[in-house]
């Protein structure tokens, strides 16, 4: 059986006792896969899994607070499921965990630069082992996923979910790159290229949001403080200052419970690369507190917690 | 009148133009193609896709300062000043859809009772040279909602691609009067192959939707909350599909205070974020995700056109599908409301 068989058949055997199981279905067109809230055996039937289905679907546990659920996920997925536990925000014994052992996701970006027209102009797509054959506006192309593969999955250290009650799929032995070019690159900037190049790409930014409610650990959503109006901390004046305050805000307030799913930056309709700085701040994060958020189960997020002393932060040296 | 202007004259006439005006042209961003305020130099993507934001921004702007209070010093009486947008403005290269956000606002912005100054003077003062679409995207829908890809209502001019340049058609007198610029030659019989292509293009677009039991059917399903936390499951409830949206008009004010000095601004609102509609009082009467995609939805589908003579308030530039970071599909929540089985 295949591995989305095996998904189902796990799925069907739990569905009666849940509200819904959340996964993917195919979307508005052949490239694109949508969440999915599965409540029937019917709905089961439109099920997908694959490198289309990006969305990490851990991001709707806290809204089912309360409520037995489903849900899918990859090996990235779940590490949101682990820090959600830990912290606390959701219940163990109200989520039934479907975990997949995963080959990767796309970048729809990178799929977008690589095709020969406009990515709105599908037509048909084929899902081959190691390729996506996309015919755009009338042009065949053949893409090697390896070329269009989101940037977490190179340096994917948990491809297969580290907390599930169901894995499905054929384990990994991960090969994670050590580093990406992106943030190597942008970390070798001076302060003034780096302050020059936010300047001008917070210009872009048109503060939907849309970065703070994909992501799966920013739970406050409805009471974020950036937009509070009284106290206004904020302005909503659409100042590249403001917006990137705002990001800035998003940052700390992730800093050692980020688990790098990059939901911030996929969903950002207008392309802001915002996983350069949630990287940096992971690995400071790292380097203080020796600390990976969704990691392990029963880990208290370093700034959530209190030492008299830190052993790598140095207070009292002089 | 009709014309023809080739490309490198297209980019010269946006240079040209910036000289006195503010040009806004879409401009590819980092991957992305965003409308930028265009200065000499500059070179025009008016091809690649379609620009992420719509061009609402040149009539209605993100932040708009109404109003600047001024106190020199704390005895002093503060001085207001009013801020009426000043200048004229020109978006090159918006698409059709783009070009008629505006047909939505102004029956909203300028009634017997209320006139927006600040809108109506941007409206009065923007001019679209808009470019008809060629071929549809998945997310395209104009077709259904009273348009097609070379509607030329709401625009000044509308460009249509022909060989290595565009014929240009005047549809206002605002138009016609940047036509008559030098830049601009016969079109010749150029116009029959621009006809052949917009029809080309309509035709792509198969066969349009009929939304006309739209508002009814939406209506009906008013006080059926199932319905709409099933519609709204997968919605992030962010405000990506309000903002991208041509046709999207709410606002918001904030005094902002600055020390001595303190500023009125109006911002776009987002009617799926918390804090839309949110009374004094903390009560909210959409106080969940699913009450708010029923009034967007609802909004666009059927209270705006049982106020405005049946006109849907969407363009169908489908921008809220693609851009939304969980696919929800505007068109599929109408329907599913249009089929609903009572």
């Amino acid at each position: 059986m295949s591995q989305l068989d095996d998904l189902k058949t796990a799925i069907k055997s739990r569905l009666g006792d849940l509200e819904c199981v959340i996964g993917w279905e195919q979307g508005y067109d052949p490239l694109h896969a949508t969440p999915l809230f599965i409540r029937s055996e019917a709905d089961l039937d439109r099920l997908i899994i694959g490198p289309l289905a990006v969305h990490n679907l851990a991001t709707y546990l806290t809204g089912w607070k309360g409520k037995k659920v489903g849900v899918v996920v990859k090996g990235c997925d779940s590490k949101s499921v682990i820090e959600l536990l830990n912290e606390k925000l959701i219940n163990r014994d109200d989520v039934v965990i479907f975990g997949l052992c995963c080959d990767g996701v796309v970048s729809q970006r990178k799929i977008r630069a690589a095709l020969p027209a406009d990515p709105g102009f599908v037509e048909s797509v084929e899902i081959g082992a190691d390729s996506l054959k996309v015919t755009v506006a009338g042009q065949a192309a053949t893409l090697r996923l390896d070329d269009v593969r989101a940037d977490k999955c190179r340096v994917c250290d948990t491809p297969d979910a580290l907390v599930s009650d169901f894995l499905i799929g054929k384990a990994h032995t991960p090969a994670p790159a050590p580093s990406l070019k992106c943030q190597d690159e942008f970390e070798a900037k001076s302060d003034a290229e780096k302050f020059a190049f936010w300047q001008e790409t917070m210009g872009r930014c048109i503060r939907c949001y849309a970065c703070r409610n994909a992501c799966p650990m920013c739970v406050c959503r409805d009471y974020c403080i950036a937009t509070s109006r009284d106290p206004l901390w904020v302005s909503q004046e659409n100042l590249p200052s403001e917006n990137m305050m705002f990001q800035m805000i998003h940052v700390s307030h992730l800093a050692g419970r980020c688990t790098e799913c990059g939901e911030c930056e996929r969903a950002c309709p207008v392309d802001i690369p915002l996983m350069l700085l949630r990287r940096y701040m992971n690995k400071q994060v790292r380097d203080v507190f020796q600390h990976e958020a969704g990691k392990a189960l029963d880990q208290t997020p370093p700034l959530l917690t209190f030492k008299v002393e830190e052993e790598r932060i140095n207070e009292r040296g002089w | 009148m009709e014309k023809f202007i080739t490309k490198e004259n297209l980019n010269r006439l946006a240079a040209e133009l910036a000289a006195t005006c503010r040009v806004l042209a879409p401009v590819a961003d980092c991957g992305t193609v965003t409308f930028r305020r265009f200065q000499p130099g500059m070179v025009m993507d008016l091809h690649s896709r379609m620009a992420a934001v719509s061009p609402k921004a040149a009539t209605f702007p993100q932040t708009e300062t109404l109003l600047v209070v001024k106190r020199e010093i704390p005895e002093k009486k503060p001085e207001i000043i009013e801020t009426l947008p000043e200048g004229k403005n020109v978006v090159i290269g918006c698409r059709p859809c783009g070009a008629r956000g505006k047909l939505i606002f102004d029956p909203v912005y300028e009634t017997d009772k209320i006139k927006d100054p600040y809108y109506l003077q941007r409206r009065k003062n923007t001019v679209f040279i808009s470019l008809a679409c060629d071929r549809p995207e998945t997310t395209c829908f104009c077709h259904s909602v009273g348009s097609g890809p070379a509607d030329p209502s709401g625009s000044d001019v509308l460009l249509t691609l022909v060989g290595e340049g565009y014929v240009a058609r005047s549809v206002t007198p605002e138009g016609e009067e940047i036509m008559k610029m030098a830049l601009f030659a016969d079109a010749g019989d150029k116009g029959k192959e621009a006809d052949a292509k917009n029809a080309k293009a309509r035709e792509m677009m198969g066969e349009a939707h009929d939304y006309a039991s739209a508002p009814a059917k939406l209506l009906a399903r008013f006080d059926d909350m199932d319905f709409w936390l099933a519609q709204s499951a997968k919605c992030i409830s962010c405000g990506a599909c309000t903002y991208m949206c041509p046709t999207c008009y709410c606002f918001n004010i904030t005094d902002d205070d600055l020390g001595l000095s303190s500023q009125r601004i109006r911002t776009w609102d987002n009617c799926m974020s918390h804090t839309f509609t949110l009374e004094g009082s903390g009560h909210n009467p959409r106080s969940t995700k699913a009450h708010r995609l029923k009034n967007r939805v609802g909004h666009k589908f059927s209270y705006y056109p049982d106020l405005h003579k049946g006109v849907i308030a969407c363009c169908g530039c489908g921008r809220c599908i693609k851009q939304c970071p969980a696919g929800v599909d505007i068109r599929q929540i109408v329907n599913a409301a249009q089929e609903y089985a009572e």
